[in-house]
């Protein structure tokens, strides 16, 4: 397992909000940073942007090269010049979250401890909610100098920010496309989640979550976190077209080449399972996988109106696109179709898609030439309705 | 457009919201959007047709009839659509009544069973009708409902509702020429279309 420290010296474009926020859990954060990405040029009228919102592992690289990874960004398919969300027509801008490690304030955030030394928040940090996550988001839009944007796009928990930002600041968003989402955490993704963290907390190099005393990381823990988490990302016939029962033999490994080892073998599935873990502890930070999924878990868009998951949308006149995957088992159709009633039972404008694919919850960052479709179709539609040539 | 369609966007004022309830690929609501400034939404069974609709810009949602009016609220729309459907869903009755306690008026269009061609099928071959509007077979056939356009008008009187408009047209949309006798429409009609609403909107 790799054990490489994350770099924390990168620099990343961000914007320093001295007074900082009030979080639902009533702790005033300050001073609070964020870091984002911009794609395209604001119009004149300030009417052309578009928030794109990251998943939970996700962050503002959205369509430039990862600084740690040297990888592509995560959604180059879908943003840029030419393809449906059109940077050529469109100011994209991409926020890495509240309480991610990219950037924008966080677990791995200093903080001025009694003797006015600094130390890195950790577990401290105090908890958030997808609503925190998009109060930051708007600090940075107002800083941008935009009063509504023109569309707030995302896909898993980049979704239940969609959602929030419509119940939040209903007249700020003029349409929006919550993908792959749910309009709240179900018992088994919350069920998922505990897994990982579970995982994180019996690594020994967690340190209770100190480990940065130790200048170490809990790879292993992390590792297997996001393996677990990344098989309820995809879909059984996704995995077995991928890597059906293909074996490899695995040289380096322990009992490897003993005749009837136990482990003397590597199924491929098993290889690239490892190869996600192993990379992903490079780039993110544990107690920032930690603070991030306790929000997803506590987002409930029904929770503070009597379980009435309508009543945050009353009166919006925000344009709805609801996506949702056939072979996506985690944010599954079915929730997606609660969230569609909940907006039709205030008569909100809502288009509702089902797109047929088997590649399960992650098709939304794959090739799906109907999804493309409908992403453009769907943008296109909305800067006509607010007059946008 | 179909012929059929553009009768339908005749009887829609301007500006007013509709929801067309199996919208197909969203012609109507195009037309409606583009032509006379409404707010016009579909729901649609056939995803393909949801797919292509969205990615026209239009807003539609996968959904039917019988299923997702039940969520909207009363008074949403001016007008709700059902196209050539009524004859497939589930609960006719249910479904017009839904339409007309979110809509304040209903537009209704379905293939008319009391036609003469049909008629004479039966009554000469002692067997379930073909024509080329009913041309399934009894076993294949989505439309579990047929009606004729008198049975549709004593549905309307026992439920309470007003019939502001209606014309009998022929397969290809156009107006048929028996305006004024029910009972010649009933006969010679090979759709009907009515325009709808509660006797106390």
């Amino acid at each position: 397992m790799d054990q490489t420290t994350p770099d924390t010296s990168l620099s990343h474009q961000s914007v320093t909000f001295p007074d900082g926020l009030r979080l639902d859990c009533g702790f005033h954060l300050a001073p609070v940073e964020v870091a984002y990405r911009t794609y395209g040029t604001l119009s004149p009228a300030r009417d052309n942007a578009i928030v794109v919102c990251h998943a939970l592992t996700g962050d503002q690289y959205v369509a430039d090269t990862h600084p740690l990874t040297g990888k592509p960004g995560w959604w180059t398919r879908m943003v840029g010049p030419g393809l449906p969300i059109d940077t050529e027509r469109f100011f994209v801008i991409c926020i890495n979250v509240l309480g991610g490690c990219m950037g924008t304030t966080g677990p791995r955030s200093p903080r001025m401890r009694d003797d006015g030394t600094t130390e890195p928040w950790g577990t401290d940090f105090p908890p958030i909610t997808i609503r925190d996550m998009v109060r930051a988001q708007k600090l940075l839009v107002e800083h941008l100098g935009i009063d509504r944007l023109l569309a707030v796009v995302g896909g898993s928990m980049g979704g239940m920010q969609v959602l929030e930002w419509c119940a939040t600041y209903p007249e700020c968003v003029f349409a929006a496309m919550p993908i792959a989402t749910s309009p709240f955490h179900s018992a088994q993704n919350i069920a998922f989640n505990e897994v990982s963290r579970q995982a994180i907390f019996a690594d020994p190099q967690w340190h209770g979550g100190r480990y940065w005393e130790c200048n170490e990381i809990p790879a292993r823990g992390l590792a297997v976190a996001r393996m677990m988490a990344h098989i309820t990302y995809l879909s059984e016939a996704a995995l077995t077209r991928k890597f059906g029962r293909r074996v490899r033999h695995a040289p380096g490994r322990a009992g490897a080449g003993e005749p009837g080892s136990l482990f003397g073998e590597m199924f491929e599935v098993e290889s690239y399972l490892r190869h996600q873990g192993s990379t992903f502890v490079r780039r993110f930070d544990a107690n920032s996988y930690l603070t991030i999924t306790r929000a997803m878990d506590y987002f409930d868009l029904g929770a503070e109106h009597e379980g009435d998951m309508s009543r945050p949308f009353a009166g919006t006149r925000t344009r709805f696109c609801i996506v949702s995957f056939s072979s996506d088992w985690l944010f599954p159709t079915s929730q997606a179709r609660l969230l569609a009633r909940a907006l039709n039972r205030v008569a909100a404008n809502v288009s509702f898609v089902e797109i047929d694919s088997d590649k399960g919850h992650d098709a939304f960052l794959l090739d799906e030439p109907d999804f493309d479709r409908t992403i453009r179709g769907f943008l296109c539609g909305a800067a006509e309705h607010a007059g946008i040539a | 457009m179909r012929l059929d369609q553009r009768l339908i966007a005749g009887m829609i004022r301007p500006r007013t919201r509709v929801l067309d309830v199996g919208s197909g690929d969203g012609a109507l609501l195009d037309y409606l959007f583009r032509n006379s400034g409404c707010d016009a939404r579909g729901i649609e069974i056939d995803m393909r047709e949801v797919t292509r609709s969205v990615a026209h810009g239009l807003p539609v949602m996968h959904g039917d009839a019988d299923h997702d009016l039940a969520h909207y609220p009363d008074n949403a729309f001016d007008y709700v659509v059902l196209q050539r459907t009524l004859q497939a869903v589930e609960r006719p009755r249910e479904v017009l009544r839904q339409m007309l306690r979110i809509g304040r008026y209903a537009i209704v269009s379905f293939p008319n069973f009391g036609h003469w061609r049909l008629r004479v099928q039966m009554l000469v071959r002692g067997r379930m009708p073909m024509t080329s509007v009913w041309n399934t077979p009894w076993y294949d056939t989505p439309n579990i409902h047929p009606c004729t356009i008198l049975d549709f008008l004593t549905l309307c009187r026992d439920e309470g509702y007003v019939v502001e408009e209606w014309m009998a047209v022929d397969e290809d949309g156009e107006r048929a020429p028996w305006r004024r006798s029910i009972r010649l429409a009933n006969l010679f009609g090979e759709q009907a279309l009515f325009l709808l609403r509660r006797k106390d909107g």
